[in-house]
Parts: structure tokens; C-alpha cells; sequence
């Protein structure tokens, strides 16, 4: 069983820039043609500071974290018995290419059900921009199989 | 092909039990995956690594959650442009395989006023070609 206490546990933040060419690269593996996504010289013509991120890249940029296994790590979950159980977005302010984001992670809730069989870390991701606006909240459910 | 924010709907002419055009996608390919992979960061070897994904006792690789969201989220922004998404969040209901045929549909739940805006609440789903639901979500979308 996951260790219960550390329901509540933050980890530290950290800053991801936002690359056009990853951008690029994330609407061609999505099938996003939408020039404001893929030009940047449409997206400046549009009046954007950048190239859109689309809503669901900022889970994305969460993932390019210092460590992106540390929370799997930190509550010792198997790659292999692990499952996106649920994602949700929030949304506060667009997000272009150039801006330096921070996520600030916090593991808000542990819980099993069937008996142990499948327990469930619930994850908050608080992101700002570099003028410390609030650009989105991520709520991540994540499912370890131990049966 | 023209950018999203020409042709915003209008609040006003939307109804309750109106669809959004649907996103039919290719059928899920290796290389989908392997895009994905490198283009999203989720480098989990179980969509794109057969002799991992037998080692954890699945018959194949299997597309990532996300990237059907990120088809969904296409859905949406082909509407809107992404500034008018006030929330979108989508529960994983079933695995999506390789050659499986996604469709995207949305349809308009409710209409509301909220922090000084209108928006309306979308009932959001990804279907395969037998009708089986993969993805159902939701979203709440601000409108002129």
C-alpha cells in the first residue's frame, strides 16, 4: 500500500520554457494543422506573443520536471501496474511559446478501492508564467493496479 | 486551412443538445505513438516498447491517454480558440488500441453565466469504430 502520509506532500517547483519547436513537433504527432499552432509568423500576424499551447500540452511541460519519476519514485509505484485514471484543466490565461512557466506540484489526496486492489494518487499542478499570472491548475489522477 | 478564431460561435444561436463537428482521426499507427512519444515527453515504454508492454501482461502497445485528449482538445479548439476554454478534463474509460478508428464528438449540455462571461458546458466523448467509448470528459467553453 501506498504510505498514506504523504497526502499533502509539495514538491519542489520548477521552471519549464515553452519551445516553439516542441510545438511544432507536439501539433504534427496530434494532427494540428491550425496555422497559429505551427507558424509564427500566422500566430504574430494574429496578434499572439507566440505560437498557441494547445490545452493539453501543459501536462505535457509538467512532464519535462527536473525528474519526472520523482513522485513515482517518492510513493514507489511500478511503471507497469500504473494507469492515467482521469486529467483535468483548468485554464486562467493562454500560454505561448517563449513563456517560462512554473509548476508547483502537490500530492493532494491517496485512496484505494476493491479492497487495496487499485489505489489512486490525486495530483494538483498550480502553474504560473513569468509575470507570475496564473495561467492554469492540472488535476491528475493516477490508478496502480496491485491486483 | 484557415486559424480557429474567424469563425468563434455565437452564444446566442447555441442550444442545449447541439454537436460540435465531429474529428474523425486515422486509425491509431505505430508511428502515431512513437510521435507521440517524442512529442509529448511520456516516454512510458507501454506505447511504443511490444517487449515491454508483454512484460506487464498487455497483448500490444496501446495509445497514450493524452494523445486522444490532445485529439479531443483539437476538437475543442477547431470551435474556440484555446483562450475562451475556461476547463476541460476527460476520464479514461477504456484502452485504445493500435488500428482503432477514434472518433471526437461534443454536444452542448448547458448554458450559463459565470464570472461576468457566458459559456456554455460540453459533454465531450472519443468512441472506436464498434461505438465503444474510450474517453468521456467535459468542458466549459466562454462565448460572444
Amino acid at each position: 500500500m501506498i504510505d498514506r502520509s504523504f497526502i499533502g506532500h509539495t514538491l519542489p517547483a520548477f521552471d519549464v520554457r515553452v519551445e516553439a519547436g516542441r510545438l511544432r513537433f507536439f501539433a504534427k504527432a496530434t494532427g494540428q494543422t491550425d496555422p497559429l499552432y505551427v507558424d509564427e509568423e500566422a500566430a504574430r500576424a494574429a496578434g499572439l506573443p507566440g505560437l498557441l499551447v494547445p490545452p493539453t500540452f501543459l501536462f505535457c511541460l509538467e512532464m519535462d520536471a527536473p525528474d519526472p519519476a520523482a513522485i513515482r519514485n517518492l510513493l514507489g509505484m511500478d511503471y507497469r501496474k500504473l494507469l492515467h485514471g482521469e486529467q483535468q484543466f483548468t485554464y486562467h490565461a493562454p500560454a505561448h511559446a517563449g513563456d517560462t512557466l512554473r509548476f508547483e506540484q502537490r500530492i493532494e489526496d491517496i485512496y484505494d478501492k476493491k479492497g487495496g486492489a487499485l489505489e489512486f494518487v490525486v495530483r494538483r499542478t498550480q502553474v504560473h508564467n513569468q509575470n507570475d499570472a496564473r495561467v492554469a491548475e492540472l488535476r491528475t489522477v493516477t490508478v496502480l493496479r496491485n491486483a | 486551412m484557415t486559424s480557429t478564431t474567424s469563425h468563434i460561435p455565437r452564444f446566442d444561436s447555441l442550444q442545449v443538445g447541439d454537436t460540435l463537428p465531429a474529428l474523425e482521426l486515422e486509425p491509431v499507427s505505430r508511428l502515431m505513438l512513437a510521435l507521440y512519444c517524442g512529442a509529448s515527453g511520456d516516454h512510458n515504454p507501454i506505447h511504443v516498447d511490444i517487449d515491454f508492454a508483454r512484460s506487464a501482461g498487455q497483448a500490444d502497445v496501446f495509445a497514450h491517454g493524452m494523445l486522444s485528449m490532445a485529439w479531443l482538445g483539437r476538437l475543442l479548439t477547431n470551435w474556440v480558440p484555446p483562450s475562451a476554454l475556461r476547463s476541460y478534463g476527460v476520464r479514461f474509460a477504456a484502452i485504445t488500441h493500435v488500428g482503432d478508428r477514434v472518433r471526437c464528438e461534443g454536444r452542448v449540455t448547458e448554458k450559463f453565466e459565470a464570472g461576468g462571461e457566458r459559456r456554455v458546458r460540453l459533454e465531450l466523448s472519443t468512441v472506436d469504430q464498434d461505438g465503444q467509448v474510450k474517453l468521456t470528459g467535459d468542458a466549459v467553453v466562454a462565448l460572444p
